[in-house]
């Protein structure tokens, strides 16, 4: 792991100096302003019994859908594509440090743009200069649930990054795979099958990942260590994965 | 040098290949390769396109695993020690991929500290290849608007930076202008006795004139090796002369060239022209200059009158045309070389 540091900080820099970074941020904050401004529009029509907060994130799943693929699909497929994959291989760095060194700075960049829309809250609270809007509970809830479901949304990127040499596919290959995590375990949730006796098993683990679920419950103060472990596991092993996605290719190339 | 802990074994070749096996799903792309390559010395890879080079090379690097066969650098097996291995070289893969939108300086020192370079000679060590490949210039120009000449002198840069014993590039020449190769080869010259280079061309007066050894692939195997001198006299083992003469030819020279030399033969014939010299090729198994006597011969010789005569010299293209025609056993090897571009000596 001698060059886990150098890949990462090399990235990041690569990363802040590359015009496209800046040009998905301001889409983002244009997206997450948007989202934020229609919120607070509801609650200045009618009262409402959730912080404003808490609103804000249940639409978490709208930026990722196209964040994490814009900021994930390039790093191995364009290696891969313009052939610096074959000089940084050939340089004494294993693979496991050139994909968790991407993966971690894609995560950074995530977490960073997440955390921009932390200017919001700061606006409302300066401006309406009311601090029962600004309900710290929910605020903070949400953005660890932003930082530690981004851990796997980010390595399912970085995996779908890993298969192929082509950006685009890349992209809908990861866009496909998050609306299949978070959309999709949604949608066979409210299936009528699974209320029968013998599906209880599938019942409980869908409910299990349910990304909604563990939304609310962040949000509401309560972090399970079992939600925990079904991200950091999730990202284990999306992570190795791609690593052997990316080991697999070298050697079937 | 840069790695003292690494167990290397000075007498062992910097290369070592034994019957080397690569196969693409099905489809063999090194069949059954073994070389040697000692320290210091720089090998030419000659070889049509689809040949096998570049898997060969990339083998060499570790970066891809081979289907069968033993592999060492420096006397650590690549197979196992791959680690070790990637210590010991610079490599400049075909097409010679950069990152477009960094620094020449920048680029280098990320990869100087990829290669383990401590970092108090990190920056030393940078201005020296920059100095070395000429980049001194460009060094805070971004890569993708250098032109092709500087880009693969940055790559060049790249390969030597961390001084490795073992240099492998693949066609670092190609799309260059004439002026750049030779500045190129100038600069893969400089490394001779330093380090051991393979590089990979198409371009043949260019492995020629770097190279101290060259090896010629063909279909995955091995078709010829050895010095360029040693190559022509194996590939077409008889020397052969232009000669430029008029006169009785067809009825009364061949019996005139075997009293100068009984193996002198007439290998073929131009027309007459409008003063009606002929351009005939002979060809003869003897070694030694024959030349001066021919000369003579047919001075004194009324029959004919010579306008010019030279010894051809067969370059590395005819070498490689030939051996590789031999290796695809379509045309019968000397008939097909003869075929092959004659060079200009004058």
């Amino acid at each position: 792991m001698r060059h886990f540091a150098t890949i990462l900080s090399h990235e990041i820099r690569m990363s802040l100096v590359s015009s496209s970074t800046y040009i998905a941020a301001v889409l983002f904050l244009a997206v997450m302003g948007f989202i934020f401004s229609g919120v607070l529009e509801n609650y200045s029509a009618a009262a409402q019994e959730t912080s404003p907060a808490a609103v804000f994130f249940q639409l978490f799943w709208l930026p990722v859908f196209f964040m994490v693929p814009l900021l994930t699909m390039k790093c191995l497929a364009e290696e891969r594509r313009l052939g610096t994959l074959e000089t940084l291989l050939t340089a004494p760095v294993s693979t496991a440090e050139v994909v968790l060194g991407k993966y971690f700075a894609a995560y950074f960049l995530y977490l960073l743009l997440w955390a921009s829309t932390g200017g919001f809250f700061y606006i409302l609270y300066k401006f309406a200069g009311d601090a029962r809007f600004i309900d710290l509970g929910p605020l903070l809830g949400g953005y660890l649930f932003i930082a530690v479901s981004g851990l796997l949304y980010v390595a399912m990127g970085v995996f779908a990054s890993s298969l192929s040499r082509n950006q685009a596919v890349a992209g809908i290959l990861s866009f496909t795979l998050l609306f299949g995590i978070i959309i999709g375990v949604r949608f066979i949730d409210t299936l009528e099958v699974l209320n029968l006796a013998t599906m209880k098993p599938f019942r409980d683990a869908i409910d299990y990942s349910n990304v909604f679920t563990h939304l609310d419950d962040f949000t509401r103060g309560v972090v399970d260590t079992r939600q925990l472990l079904f991200y950091v596991s999730g990202t284990v092993l999306a992570l190795i994965f791609s690593i052997l996605g990316v080991e697999a290719k070298l050697i079937h190339s | 040098m840069l790695l003292p802990h690494l167990p290397m074994s000075v007498e062992s070749p910097a290369i070592e290949v034994r019957d080397l096996v690569k196969i693409y799903s099905g489809h063999t792309a090194v069949s059954k390769i073994s070389f040697t390559v000692a320290r210091g010395e720089i090998l030419g890879f000659l070889g049509p396109n689809g040949a096998g080079k570049s898997t060969t090379m990339r083998i060499l690097t570790g970066y891809l695993p081979a289907t069968a066969g033993e592999v060492s650098v420096c006397g650590v097996p690549v197979a196992t020690r791959a680690s070790e291995i990637k210590k010991l070289i610079g490599y400049m893969p075909e097409n010679n991929p950069l990152p477009d939108e960094m620094r020449v300086s920048e680029y280098l020192n990320y990869r100087g500290r990829l290669k383990e370079i401590p970092r108090r000679k990190l920056s030393l060590r940078i201005d020296e290849v920059l100095d070395l490949c000429d980049l001194t210039r460009v060094r805070h120009r971004i890569i993708g608007k250098l032109s092709k000449g500087f880009r693969q002198r940055v790559g060049i840069a790249e390969a030597i930076l961390a001084e490795p014993p073992v240099i492998i590039m693949d066609e670092p020449t190609i799309g260059l202008d004439p002026h750049q190769i030779l500045i190129v080869r100038d600069l893969i010259a400089s490394l001779r006795g330093r380090m051991t280079v393979i590089i990979s061309s198409h371009i043949l007066p260019e492995i020629e004139m770097t190279c101290d050894r060259v090896l010629i692939i063909n279909q995955g195997r091995v078709v010829a090796t050895g010095t360029p001198a040693d190559l022509r006299r194996e590939v077409f083992g008889q020397a052969r002369y232009d000669l430029e003469i008029s006169g009785d030819i067809a009825a009364t020279l061949p019996a005139a060239l075997t009293q100068i030399e009984p193996t002198l033969h007439i290998a073929a014939s131009g027309e007459p022209d409008a003063a009606g010299f002929r351009k005939l090729t002979l060809t003869s198994v003897r070694e030694d200059d024959l030349g001066d006597t021919l000369l003579h011969a047919l001075a004194i010789d009324g029959r004919f009158r010579v306008r010019a005569l030279k010894r051809a010299q067969p370059s590395l293209e005819d070498v490689f045309l030939a051996a590789t025609k031999r290796s695809w056993e379509t045309v019968d090897a000397p008939a097909g070389a003869s075929k092959g571009p004659t060079p200009n000596v004058q």
